[in-house]
């Protein structure tokens, strides 16, 4: 890849890892608090269903997920399986794809 | 006198270790011990030195399983029970016993820029460095490396991928990019940022660890992916 694109993916990795590192801390911290109670799927929903607040937050965490997976999984690809080219990046953006789509459904599950 | 215990890498890349017995000494570095076995016990081993004081960087070699300078090694620091493995550097070509083909790992110097290329003339006056600035400071922290390649033959992602520029080369670019005298620095940075340049780095200091000069390379190549980043965002990678 250029030189401008390696850069791209450096600074994107940085900035989603940054972004990660908040919403893991904000997650986990709801979970542990949320918990205290027991926890039912009822309970779950009424904090999650037609809240926006909470849709854009998840929202931003896929979003950095589906940025930060591929980009960290390219130099394993490369260094373990040799795997370089093309056909590497191909799969990665299908990748991306997949989370992009497997997380949002599970977002919006919980929304609507 | 007790006997050290040294088992001496012999031949290609397909080669085998060769035991032999060298007379403890007191200060013995492993250098000597490898001088003794060439003087001494078998004239034909092959290796390489110069100035024995740590300064030509061409004594490296691979003891007890890390890379080391071997001319300022002691061998009370890193024998075990008395016992010695030596072996060439990793991640470079055999050439016979502890010799290795080194021209690759300068041919990357040359790839990542790693040449001063200055616009003045002897006619012209001095440039002023200011020796307190911070881009001189960064120079002081990498510039003492005497390209003993300990460095590149300890790195994982050298040993892994061989286009990698590796951490002494990338050392040199970030010495080089903090010059201010020199007037290449664009085209330095498309060298050192691509593919197999910085960013392939893991940031684990494999490197640091073992520069027996003290340089950190990872901080090196951490700055620059840091002035890659801000020519990206200048428009000028
Ligand atoms: S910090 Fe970078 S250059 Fe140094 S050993 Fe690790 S991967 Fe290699
Ligand atoms: S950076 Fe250190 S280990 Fe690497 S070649 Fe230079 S002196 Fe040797
Ligand atoms: S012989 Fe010169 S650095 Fe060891």
């Amino acid at each position: 890849m250029s030189t401008r694109g390696e850069t791209l993916l450096w600074v994107a990795q940085r900035a989603s890892a940054a972004l990660l590192a908040l919403c893991v801390v904000v997650h986990l911290a709801t979970m542990i608090y949320a918990i205290q109670g027991g926890l039912t799927a009822a309970e779950i929903l009424g904090r999650t269903r037609g809240n926006l607040g909470w849709l854009v937050f998840y929202s931003v965490f896929i979003a950095a997920v589906v940025v930060h997976v591929p980009i960290g999984l390219r130099p394993v690809l490369g260094e373990w399986l040799e795997w370089r080219g093309t056909s590497r990046e191909v799969f990665l953006v299908a990748l991306a794809l997949v989370l992009a789509v497997l997380g949002m459904r599970a977002v919006l599950g919980v929304f609507g | 006198m007790t006997q050290l215990r040294v088992r001496v890498w012999r031949g290609g890349a397909d080669g085998g270790f060769q035991p032999f017995a060298v007379p403890r000494q007191a200060s013995q570095t492993v250098l000597d011990a490898v001088t003794y076995i060439q003087r001494v016990l078998d004239p034909t081993l092959a290796y390489r030195f110069a100035c024995r004081v740590g300064m030509c960087g061409s004594c490296a070699m691979t003891v007890n399983g890390v890379a080391r300078w071997t001319c300022r090694t002691h061998v009370d620091k890193v024998a075990r029970d008395g016992r010695l493995e030596i072996a060439p550097l990793r991640s470079l070509p055999v050439v016979r016993d502890l010799v290795t083909e080194m021209r690759g790992f300068f041919d990357k110097w040359s790839r990542a820029e790693g040449v001063f290329r200055g616009a003045r003339s002897r006619r012209d006056a001095f440039e002023r460095v200011a020796p307190r600035s911070a881009q001189r400071l960064n120079v002081e922290a990498g510039i003492e490396c005497i390209g003993c390649a300990v460095c590149y033959a300890s790195c994982d992602v050298v040993a892994q991928n061989p286009e990698y520029l590796g951490p002494a080369a990338l050392n040199r670019a970030w010495t080089l990019l903090n010059d201010v005298r020199d007037v290449a620095q664009a085209e330095r940075l498309r060298a050192v940022a691509g593919d197999a340049g910085c960013h392939a780095c893991h940031s684990q200091m494999g490197c640091t660890e073992r520069c027996p000069k003290g340089i950190a390379p990872t901080a090196s190549i951490a700055g620059l992916k840091r002035a890659a980043m801000r020519a990206l965002l200048a428009g000028e990678l």
